[in-house]
Formats: C-alpha cells, sequence, structure tokens
C-alpha cells in the first residue's frame, strides 16, 4: 500500500538540464512544484570538489558518476531475429545519475540544429524528390522550425553560459565563425575558448584547402559570467577533466552552475533525491495523469506523489521506459507502423583520422570537453544528398579534451596490445597524437525501435527496455563519404603516421566501446497524434498534464551533439505551459 | 625547475597545490620518494587473491608489462596489489552491473559481458583452467615457464587458442584492462607506485590546472605529476 504525499502543482520526474529548466520557470510562475530524482544529490561542493574529482579510475572507468545498471538498464539486439540481451555494464553510452543528470558529466559541446535539419523531409523533398528516401527510413520533419526556436535557444544559450564566435548573425556572415549556422539574434554570450596547438594546426590545413574553420561552441566559461538567474561561471582552467567528470570548478554549463542554486533558493521548490519514479499514474479515462508513484529508497517503500501536472525530464532512455511501463501511448510495431512509442530511436554516426608526429608536443592533458575546431563544409546543408547517395552530413572537429592515459592512449597501427612493445610505444607516442573527428546525423529507421522485453526485468519487477538498433547502409553511406573527404586533409597535415577508423558497409553495433551518450527518439514531436507521442510543445497528445521533455523529442537525430535543441525544446515548452496552458489547462494542439 | 631535495620551496608547494587550493597540511606534499617503502609485493597481505592466484598474477603482470625497457614495469608500479584491491572491492562483485539470468554467455563478443561470474569469480575460475592448458602444452604452470613460453600462453590466451570455456572467455581481456588501469590509475588504488606511469609518459596526473598552456604551442609541458593526495614525482 503505497504512501501518499501531499498533492502539488506539478511533478517534475528526474533532476537534469530539463528538470531544472521545469523546476525554474514554473516555479517562478508560484507553482508548489516538487522534483523526484532517482539519483544522489551533487553539488560542486562537495561531490565534484578537487582534488577527488581528478580521478580517472573512479569517474573515468568505473563510471561512478553514471546510472547504474543494477538499478536501471536495457537490453539489446540488432535486428528482430535476435534475442536481446542486457546491457549489463556501460559501454557505448553512458547515461547520467543524480542531481544535474548528464548534464554533470557531458563534455559541453553546444550546437543549434541547422534549420535545414528542423525540417529534413521538406528539404529533401524540395531539392531531389522523396523518391532518395530509403525504404525504411522514418524521415520527418520537426513540427516546430527553426525560426520558432530560436529565442529559446538565444535564451538556453545565455542560461548555459556558452563560449563562441558567431558566424551569421541576422543573416550577416562574420569571419571566424560558422558560415552554415542558421542566422542567430544573437552572438554567444562569451568570446571563444584558447585553441591549443592540434586544433591550430587543424585550421591551418582547413584555411589552406578553403574549408571554414571556426572556434567549437562550448559549454565552458572563456571568462567570468553572470547569467540571467544570477548564477555565477569562473573561468576554465583547462584542467581536461570534463566527460564524465563534474567541473570542479564552476566553469562547464551544468545544472548545478546554472540554475540549481538559484533554483533551490525558491520556497514553493522541493526535490527529493533517491526517489526513482516507477508509474505515471493515469485517471480512469485515461485522458489526463494524476501522479507518479515512486519508490522512496530512505523508507523502502512505494510512495504516491499527486500533481495537477507531471513533466517527464529524465534521460530519453528512462522517459520512453517510464511512458511504456505506464502505458502513455501505444507502443510502435515497426511492423505495421501503427503506434508511436518507442518509434524512431536514433543515435550517432562518427568516425575519424589519428594524426601522430614525432616531434610534436601536444600537452594533450590541457583541453576541454568542447576544445578544439571545427568546420561545417561537410554538414547536412552542404551535401548534395542526390549525388552523395545520402541523406546527412557531419561536423569535423579536432581540438584535445583529455590525457587521461587509462582511455586515451592512442597509439600507431601496429602497436602491440600489451608486452615491451607496447610499453615502448606508450613512451614514445603519448603526447604526439592528435585526431579529427567527424561527428555524423543519424537518422530514424522503422528497424530501430524501442519496447519492453519479455524476459528481462528490473530491482521492481518491471520489464526493462529493449532496444533494437543497428546501423544502417545510408548512415554508414554518409561516413565513409567523410572518410574520403578526410583523408587528403589529414594527408596535407604531413604526419609521420596516419590512422583512420571509419565504420564499413554492414558494420555491426556493437555495445562495448563507448561511441556517444546522444540516444534519441522514441516519444518523437509530431504534427498529429498519428505520428507521435508529443505535439510541438513537448505536450503527451494522450494526456494534456503530461509533458516530456529531452531528446527522446527527436524525430530523427542531428549531426551535432543534442543539448542545444533539448534545452531550446525545454524552454520552447516551458514557454507554452506559462503562457497558454496554466490559464486553461487543454491540448494546446 | 628543480626544488632541493628536503627542502620543501614555496614553489614547489604551489605546484603541487596547481589549483591554487590549500591542502589541509604541507606534509602531504612531501615528495614520494621520501616515503616509508611499501611491503615488498612477496610480502604483500592480500585481500582477494590466493597465493597460486597471486604467484600468476605476479608473473602474468610482469609479461603484459615488463620491467626491462624504459619506464616500469608492472611489478614496479605495484601493479598486483590493485588488481588485489579491486577484486577485492565492488569492481570484482561486478555490485553496479545488471547481472540477472538467463545468461548467454556464449553469445558474440560484440553483444557484451554475457557470463554469469562477477570479475573476481572470472579470475578465480580462470587462472586455474589455464594454468591447467599450461601444464598440458608446456608441462608446467603459467608461473614456473620461462618469459618466452608466458609470451606465447598469454597470446594463445589472447586469440582464443587456449579455450576457455565461454563463462571464462573476458578473461585476458579484463586481465590486460585491469592491469593497464593498475599502471595509469591514481597512486591511492594500490598501483603506478610514485606515479612512474605517469613520469614515463609525462602525464601530469591531478595537477588538473592549465589556464595559461592552451595557447603555448609546442612547448612540453615541464612539470611533473602530482597525485591525489599531493604527493609529487
Amino acid at each position: 500500500m503505497a504512501r501518499q504525499e501531499k498533492k502539488k502543482d506539478v511533478v517534475i520526474v528526474g533532476l537534469g538540464w530539463t528538470g531544472s529548466i521545469a523546476g525554474i520557470e514554473l516555479a517562478r510562475e508560484g507553482l508548489e512544484i516538487v522534483a523526484l530524482e532517482r539519483g544522489r544529490d551533487q553539488n560542486t561542493v562537495p561531490e565534484f570538489k578537487y582534488p577527488n574529482q581528478i580521478d580517472e579510475l573512479k569517474y573515468g572507468v568505473r563510471l561512478e558518476n553514471m546510472q547504474k545498471p543494477a538499478q536501471q538498464t536495457v537490453t539489446v539486439r540488432r535486428n528482430g531475429d535476435e534475442t536481446a540481451l542486457p546491457y549489463r555494464h556501460l559501454g557505448s553510452f553512458l547515461p547520467g545519475n543524480g542531481v544535474g543528470g548528464a548534464g554533470t558529466h557531458w563534455n559541453g559541446l553546444f550546437w543549434r540544429p541547422q534549420a535545414e535539419e528542423m525540417r529534413l523531409r521538406s528539404y529533401v523533398k524540395e531539392n531531389w524528390g522523396e523518391g532518395i528516401i530509403p525504404e525504411g527510413m522514418n524521415l520527418g520533419d520537426y513540427p516546430v522550425s527553426y525560426e520558432e526556436m530560436e529565442p529559446y535557444f538565444a535564451h538556453f544559450e545565455k542560461v548555459a553560459g556558452i563560449s563562441g564566435q558567431a558566424g551569421n548573425v541576422n543573416g550577416e556572415i562574420r569571419e571566424g565563425g560558422n558560415p552554415f549556422e542558421a542566422p542567430r539574434s544573437t552572438e554567444y554570450p562569451m568570446p571563444p575558448m584558447a585553441r591549443t596547438y592540434d586544433s591550430a594546426k587543424f585550421h591551418d590545413a582547413c584555411k589552406a584547402a578553403g574549408y571554414h574553420p571556426f572556434q567549437a561552441p562550448a559549454g565552458i566559461a572563456s571568462t567570468s559570467y553572470v547569467n540571467p538567474y544570477g548564477m555565477q561561471m569562473g573561468p576554465c582552467n583547462y584542467c581536461g577533466f570534463c566527460e564524465r567528470y563534474g567541473c570542479y570548478q564552476y566553469s562547464k554549463s551544468s545544472p548545478q552552475t546554472t540554475i540549481l542554486d538559484a533554483l533551490k533558493r525558491m520556497p514553493n521548490f522541493e526535490y527529493r533525491t533517491h526517489s526513482e519514479v516507477l508509474k505515471v499514474e493515469l485517471a480512469a479515462d485515461g485522458k489526463t495523469a494524476t501522479g507518479v508513484t515512486y519508490w522512496d529508497e530512505a523508507a523502502q517503500e512505494e510512495v504516491f506523489q499527486p500533481a495537477d501536472m507531471v513533466i517527464l525530464s529524465s534521460y530519453q532512455l528512462n522517459n520512453v521506459h517510464l511512458m511504456l511501463v505506464s502505458g502513455l501511448a501505444a507502443p510502435y510495431d515497426p511492423a505495421t507502423g501503427e503506434g508511436v512509442l518507442g518509434k524512431n530511436y536514433a543515435y550517432q554516426m562518427t568516425g575519424g583520422v589519428s594524426l601522430y608526429y614525432r616531434d610534436a608536443n601536444f600537452n594533450p592533458f590541457v583541453g576541454t570537453g568542447a576544445n578544439g575546431v571545427c568546420i561545417d563544409d561537410f554538414s547536412v546543408n552542404q551535401n548534395d544528398f542526390g549525388k552523395l547517395g545520402f541523406i546527412g552530413g557531419a561536423y569535423w572537429r579536432s581540438g584535445t579534451f583529455n590525457g587521461q592515459p587509462i582511455r586515451s592512449m592512442s597509439l600507431p597501427p601496429g602497436t602491440p596490445s600489451w608486452g615491451a612493445g607496447w610499453k615502448e610505444g606508450i613512451g614514445e607516442w603519448y603526447g604526439h597524437a592528435m585526431s579529427i573527428g567527424a561527428h555524423g546525423s543519424h537518422m530514424s529507421y522503422a528497424n530501430n525501435h524501442l519496447d519492453l522485453d519479455p524476459t528481462y526485468r528490473d530491482r521492481h519487477g518491471r520489464p526493462l527496455m529493449r532496444m533494437t538498433f543497428n546501423w544502417q547502409d545510408n548512415d554508414l553511406r554518409m561516413i565513409q563519404y567523410m572518410k574520403t573527404q578526410m583523408e587528403p586533409l589529414a594527408a596535407t597535415m604531413q604526419a609521420d603516421i596516419t590512422k583512420s577508423s571509419f565504420k564499413d558497409i554492414g558494420a555491426q553495433y556493437d555495445v562495448r566501446p563507448y561511441q556517444t551518450t546522444h540516444n534519441t527518439g522514441g516519444h518523437i514531436m509530431s504534427e498529429n497524434a498519428r505520428e507521435g507521442v508529443v505535439n510541438k510543445y513537448c505536450q503527451s497528445w494522450g494526456q494534456h498534464n503530461v509533458f516530456v521533455m529531452g531528446a527522446g523529442n527527436f524525430v530523427q537525430n542531428t549531426q551535432y551533439n543534442p543539448t542545444g535543441l533539448v534545452g531550446g525544446l525545454a524552454y520552447h515548452t516551458v514557454d507554452a505551459i506559462r503562457t497558454q496552458y496554466l490559464s486553461n489547462p487543454r491540448p494546446l494542439v | 625547475m628543480t626544488d632541493l631535495p628536503g627542502y620543501p620551496s614555496r614553489r614547489g608547494f604551489l605546484k603541487a597545490t596547481a589549483a591554487g587550493f590549500a591542502l589541509s597540511g604541507v606534509a602531504m606534499s612531501a615528495k614520494a620518494a621520501d616515503k616509508t617503502p611499501p611491503v615488498p609485493l612477496d610480502q604483500y597481505e592480500r585481500s582477494y587473491f590466493t597465493a597460486e592466484e597471486w604467484a600468476f598474477v605476479m608473473a602474468a603482470t610482469a609479461r603484459l608489462i615488463p620491467s626491462e625497457g624504459n619506464g616500469p614495469g608492472a611489478l614496479e608500479a605495484r601493479v598486483p596489489v590493485f588488481l588485489d584491491l579491486q577484486l577485492a572491492g565492488r569492481y570484482g562483485a561486478a555490485s553496479d552491473w545488471y547481472m540477472e539470468g538467463p545468461h548467454d554467455p556464449g553469445a558474440e563478443p560484440a553483444r557484451g559481458w554475457q557470463t554469469p561470474l562477477t570479475p573476481a569469480e572470472v579470475y578465480r575460475q580462470a587462472i586455474p583452467a589455464f594454468d591447467a592448458w599450461c601444464a598440458d602444452t608446456y608441462g608446467k604452470g603459467f608461473a614456473a615457464l620461462s618469459p618466452q613460453d608466458q609470451d606465447a600462453a598469454l597470446s594463445a590466451l589472447q586469440k582464443g587458442e587456449a579455450p576457455l570455456a565461454p563463462e571464462l572467455r573476458e578473461f585476458f581481456g579484463i586481465l590486460l584492462a585491469n592491469t593497464k588501469e593498475g599502471y595509469f590509475a591514481d597512486p591511492i588504488y594500490g598501483g603506478n607506485h610514485d606515479m612512474q606511469s605517469w613520469v614515463y609518459i609525462g602525464f601530469p596526473g591531478a595537477r588538473a590546472a592549465f589556464r595559461e598552456w592552451p595557447e603555448r604551442h609546442n612547448v612540453k609541458y615541464p612539470l611533473g605529476p602530482v597525485s591525489i593526495t599531493g604527493e609529487r614525482a
């Protein structure tokens, strides 16, 4: 028998980026809010403080800051004929855990999508015709345009404290920025980060080749900064411990550094940690939610938290899982195309080249997660899909982001993996390697989807979510094209040795090596209830008082790291709640 | 750049506390070399390994990262101590992992860890199985083989030519990964003794403050490492 808590106006499930945004914006409306967080509380001090956080084994390898599969995980299969097996320890992707969520341990790469990516199906249709869309690709338009989203991107950049240099301000192209970005209304809040040696080499090679290099936009403070909530960030010292770590010196953009301390001061906001939401409870007619049931780890009991509004803001995989076990929409069936929940799961396609220079000193431990110089010359809006034979694109980047030796020991091809040859190799090559990466789009397909596993259960007895996912030819052709373009550029950089790593056609998904934590889709946005789970305001088509945040809304993944779009959509959603929903709760579309 | 031996210099202290944070005591920034030597590996009091297992990991890690040539070997770095402590702890017990059945240990490797065994259990069962294979093949257990035969046996294990049950298939992979972890992790975990591996490759450890360095292009960073507890080397 569940304990029952006092009713709130809003219950927020998961206190990461989007839960924090919803929390502060709706608390400012005077609403009574409780946020439920599965993991621990986390603050810069003591959890992320120096020197304890500078510990590669504990955080980089044993993944102390991440979700524990013992608590929650998925099963994975590569096609419908395989039996899905549990993702027993983390490898390919690393969902976050605790207050701040993945916003604490990200690299800080901050992008807006291209305008074309928000309306990709229409863009393809207008330029090449729908005939080029491969069989089985669920190519779609977002139900909201870049132009509608622009003010929310700009606002999130101010909140998150982004460093960069604009390339297109209201249509005016600016030297040194990204000329292929969509028009921005403002410059970045902070100037770009400093340029390391490897990225300077890449910059010069790109210039010589006629490309358009620019400093990576970074959720890292290049100077001291105060955001619209009065939160202060200090300039980064390039410590090289961003990805997988909490920032020890208030420089990396995170819920902790940009929102939470302001939010926690508000008397109408409360948060409870070690509180894992098990189910969204629905009214008898299924048209609204009445609240959520959660597991209170300290009390070891189930608790019902009633609320007038439910905001689902946990990690993408966990949002979809919670919606599936709660029956918030019909599960997607890839055979018939019917149903919506779990549809359009997508990921990220990446590849790259490593360059080894005997006589160069790169000091790879000097850097940030978002360090580097980028080009967008091979991005979605620069590629002739009809001619190239794929839909998509990639941005390229070069910049040291950590020199942590357990994981970041790049060695030339042919170096033995152990023994005297390995030991000689690490002495010879550590600090003398750099890399160029292509970070590419990933489309949505009927075959890549999420549903409930028939066999494996979590510690609460709920079915695990099952991921059916494999690489598809379209995206593999895209990354192979990047290979044909990147290798000649790398050759102009005259390294002693180069090494390429790009997936080949036919590559099978391997859950072991880390790839990206850019899992997208599953509760996608859509123009109508037949095609997706939420409308353009991320409001559930089935239950108007349920709003769902995060990358699960992505119709297909973009070529960029997702946080910019995730935060922009969150601000777009809370603005609609504030200005349209609160005065008259109803379906907004 | 060198401090005088035995004299804690002001500059040395600032180097050790690179972020400008005051550590709790100057004594913590003492040079690693000033410390009492640790207990020799053959007298080390084990937390997890049996005597036979200890003999194996001493011999195996000494081939995975040998002592000859530049830089420390696994034994100088005290990697076996690291392994023992890791297997006695949360990692060895797979405490954070999803270990519910059913299990399919014979699944394709790309499907990830699918054995029902924890890392500690894999070591416990795989070491005697591999030793038995060595005895069959070379007439002696692994620890008693010549270095050349040990290298050949480890190569066979890596390539899957020394057959182990599917449940033990991950053994070589975790043995090698854990050995490198113990070589490069902060010394608080028992390995990377005196930060020798960091000195060897030029990684500054927990310094983690390089504000003026991004734009010093192609200039080798000059300072040695510090550890989480404030040791310098």
